[in-house]
């Protein structure tokens, strides 16, 4: 069936019947064009979307110390309580498969100099694993790291508008400015999406201070990230299991409803997520429904170049044509035809897509894009399906008596 | 060569059968030349597409060359149709993207010959019909003449054992009608066993035995003289 003889037949029949080739091909290339960057322009606009709300990541949980209000285990009510390091490593052995990071935070308020410019600006103490919660984006030098934590090093990581207010501009990197009366060394600046206020803050390793503040091992708030396979439900779980675990450690009263405050991300989670899903659903409709728009299309087709053959393909069979051989000859060619033409359509619109980049930001598409494993999945489909509207009437055709075919003239 | 026993056919038409072939005998040698005659609706060409395997019969038995043609499925009836018979047809019946060389090869190319061969042989058929010049050009640049020598070296390129031509000069002028008879009586001189259907007396008075069907029935079946073509071109 697939001889040498057989496709240069198949392609002198494709080339002396250039209209009937061109039709066919047009429909399937346009079919997965049209596919292609409908998919494209949906993902953009999920791109759009994702920049909206996801400043922040959204796999969060911070806990906030309270003070509590009922009275526990021989402990009174109003006591104060405090987070401090042992509290960090007991939430990381106990909950190993909800964490994803953990890291502490302390804020402090205060003056910070760099010769002759001052100002007040808060500061951050944290773990390096805070750059992933915040979304904090390096754009000079680095992040926190692990060695800056170990070390209690006297390094600063400031914001895009720390640099432009206190160094005029110039640049910060290697200078030390001072924090509160302690030099610190500058060794990223970073910038953020989540507004002004976000860039005007300066993180430094936590361990440096609270050795600062007289070696002590207090931290204000946990900032727990969870896995975010584990969904919404998972992080409603791991909510409940470390609230429990923190009021039982702190002997609070488990109905105290002040000595620890939980705030969950995963709620702002669910309602980007749904939106994301309910775009996912529209551009899956758009993309179903083109789909099968293409495969009518093409089934059509078939349909028609089958009855417009019907004369010739009985004419074959008078001079011995098989049945197989004449299926054979109307589902090669179709199959060649929607292959090369689908698969040019699909390269045109991935090329389209590519070249569009950021030119519609201003119509909510951003980025446009689609997986290839969908694209060339889509224009296989589109082939398949040509080839099983094509193989139904072929089958019809083959099956019709010669005579009968060469009777309609 | 052919031989047919107590040969009926019937269509149905909705409710009503229309019996089309009541009870042929006939029997055909190698290297005869005949016609097969009737007015319309004898059921001549129904007789004629059942010798070709173009259609089944109802009853009856029909041998082709020592072999049963009966319970064909589609594949088995293709390859006999190509082994054994060549088609002539009124209407011509060429693809016509196809040149005329590419026509007559066509018949080679499900007997699966080489392309080369293929090629070699279809100019062998189309210099025998006097079309050599015109191998590469495609059936619409031809005349209904040259058309039908076209058909009938493409029914000739599979060296078929017999050659069924339905009502080959029904679309000719009677001059092309003389030459196409010229050149299948030529055929015929070769040795090859030739039906053909007419309801032309002329035509017919040109083969070498006559069959004239009416109602289905034959009621006569004769050796006539030869007309020799010849003269007339």
């Amino acid at each position: 069936m697939f001889s040498r003889d057989n496709w240069k037949e198949i392609f002198e029949t494709i080339q002396k019947n250039k209209l009937r080739t061109f039709l066919s091909g047009f429909t399937v290339a346009l079919g997965i064009l049209i596919f292609i960057v409908l998919f494209g322009f949906g993902n953009g606009l999920k791109n759009t979307f994702s920049q909206f709300f996801e400043d922040d990541a959204q796999n969060i949980i911070t806990l906030f110390p309270g003070q509590t209000s009922k009275p526990y285990k021989g402990y009174k009510s109003g006591r104060r309580i405090e987070f401090d390091n042992s509290d960090l490593e007991d939430i990381k052995t106990n909950f190993p498969i909800f964490l994803e990071y953990i890291t502490p935070r302390i804020s402090r308020n205060g003056l910070v100099k760099y010769k002759n410019e001052s100002n007040n600006y808060s500061t951050r103490a944290v773990a390096p694993s805070h750059q992933i919660a915040e979304k904090t984006i390096i754009m000079k030098g680095r992040y926190l790291n692990a060695n800056d934590i170990k070390e209690k090093s006297k390094t600063a990581v400031i914001g895009r508008l720390v640099e432009k207010d206190l160094f005029n501009g110039a640049n910060a990197m290697g200078e030390y400015i001072d924090v509160a009366g302690s030099a610190f060394k500058v060794i990223g600046v970073y910038q953020d999406e989540g507004g002004d206020d976000e860039e005007r803050r300066i993180y430094i390793p936590y361990t440096t201070r609270q050795l600062i503040e007289k070696n002590t091992d207090k931290v204000d708030q946990i900032i727990v990230a969870f896995r975010p396979e584990l969904g919404y439900a998972g992080a409603l779980a791991l909510d409940k299991g470390l609230t429990k675990f923190i009021k039982n450690k702190k002997f609070i009263n488990p109905n105290d409803q002040n000595g620890l405050y939980v705030r969950n991300v995963a709620e702002g989670l669910k309602n980007t997520q749904q939106m994301a899903f309910v775009l996912q659903m529209i551009v899956g409709f758009v993309a179903i429904g083109t789909i099968i728009a293409g495969i009518i299309g093409i089934s059509n087709i078939m349909v028609f170049v089958v009855k417009e053959r019907t004369k010739e393909l009985g004419i074959r069979k008078a001079l011995g044509a098989t049945p197989k051989s004449v299926i054979g000859t109307i589902l090669l060619e179709s199959v060649f035809i929607t292959t090369v033409f689908g698969f040019v359509g699909m390269i045109l619109g991935v090329f389209i897509l590519n070249s569009m980049g950021d030119k519609l930001k201003d119509r909510f598409i951003t980025d446009p894009y689609i997986d290839m494993p969908i694209a060339i999945g889509a224009t296989i489909l589109l082939i398949v399906f040509g080839a099983i509207a094509g193989y139904i009437p072929a089958k019809r055709a083959a099956r019709i008596k010669p005579i009968v075919a060469l009777r309609d003239d | 060569m052919i031989e047919i026993k107590d040969l009926h056919k019937s269509y149905k038409m909705g409710s009503n059968s229309l019996h089309v072939l009541k009870g042929i005998n006939f029997s055909v040698e190698e290297g005869e030349l005949v016609a097969i005659m009737g007015s319309s609706g004898s059921g001549k060409s129904t007789l004629l597409n059942i010798l070709g395997m173009l259609d089944e019969l109802d009853e009856g038995s029909y041998d082709l060359d020592g072999v049963p043609i009966k319970n064909l499925n589609e594949t088995k009836a293709a390859n006999y149709r190509n082994k054994f018979l060549g088609f002539v047809f009124q209407s011509f019946n060429l693809i016509n993207y196809k040149s005329a060389m590419e026509n007559v090869a066509l018949p080679l190319y499900y007997q699966k010959v080489g392309r080369k061969e293929r090629q070699e042989k279809a100019l062998k058929y189309l210099e025998q019909v006097g079309l050599k010049e015109w191998a590469t050009h495609l059936p619409n640049e031809l005349s209904g003449g040259q058309k039908q020598r076209v058909a009938i070296a493409r029914a000739m390129a599979a060296e078929p054992k017999v050659l069924l031509a339905d009502e080959p000069t029904g679309a000719l002028d009677s001059k092309t009608s003389y030459e196409v008879m010229d050149l299948i009586q030529k055929i015929n001189d070769q040795g090859n066993t030739i039906l053909l259907v007419t309801h032309e007396p002329d035509i017919a008075d040109m083969c070498k035995r006559i069959v004239h069907l009416k109602d289905g029935v034959i009621i006569e079946d004769k050796k006539v003289d030869q007309v020799r073509a010849a003269q007339y071109v």
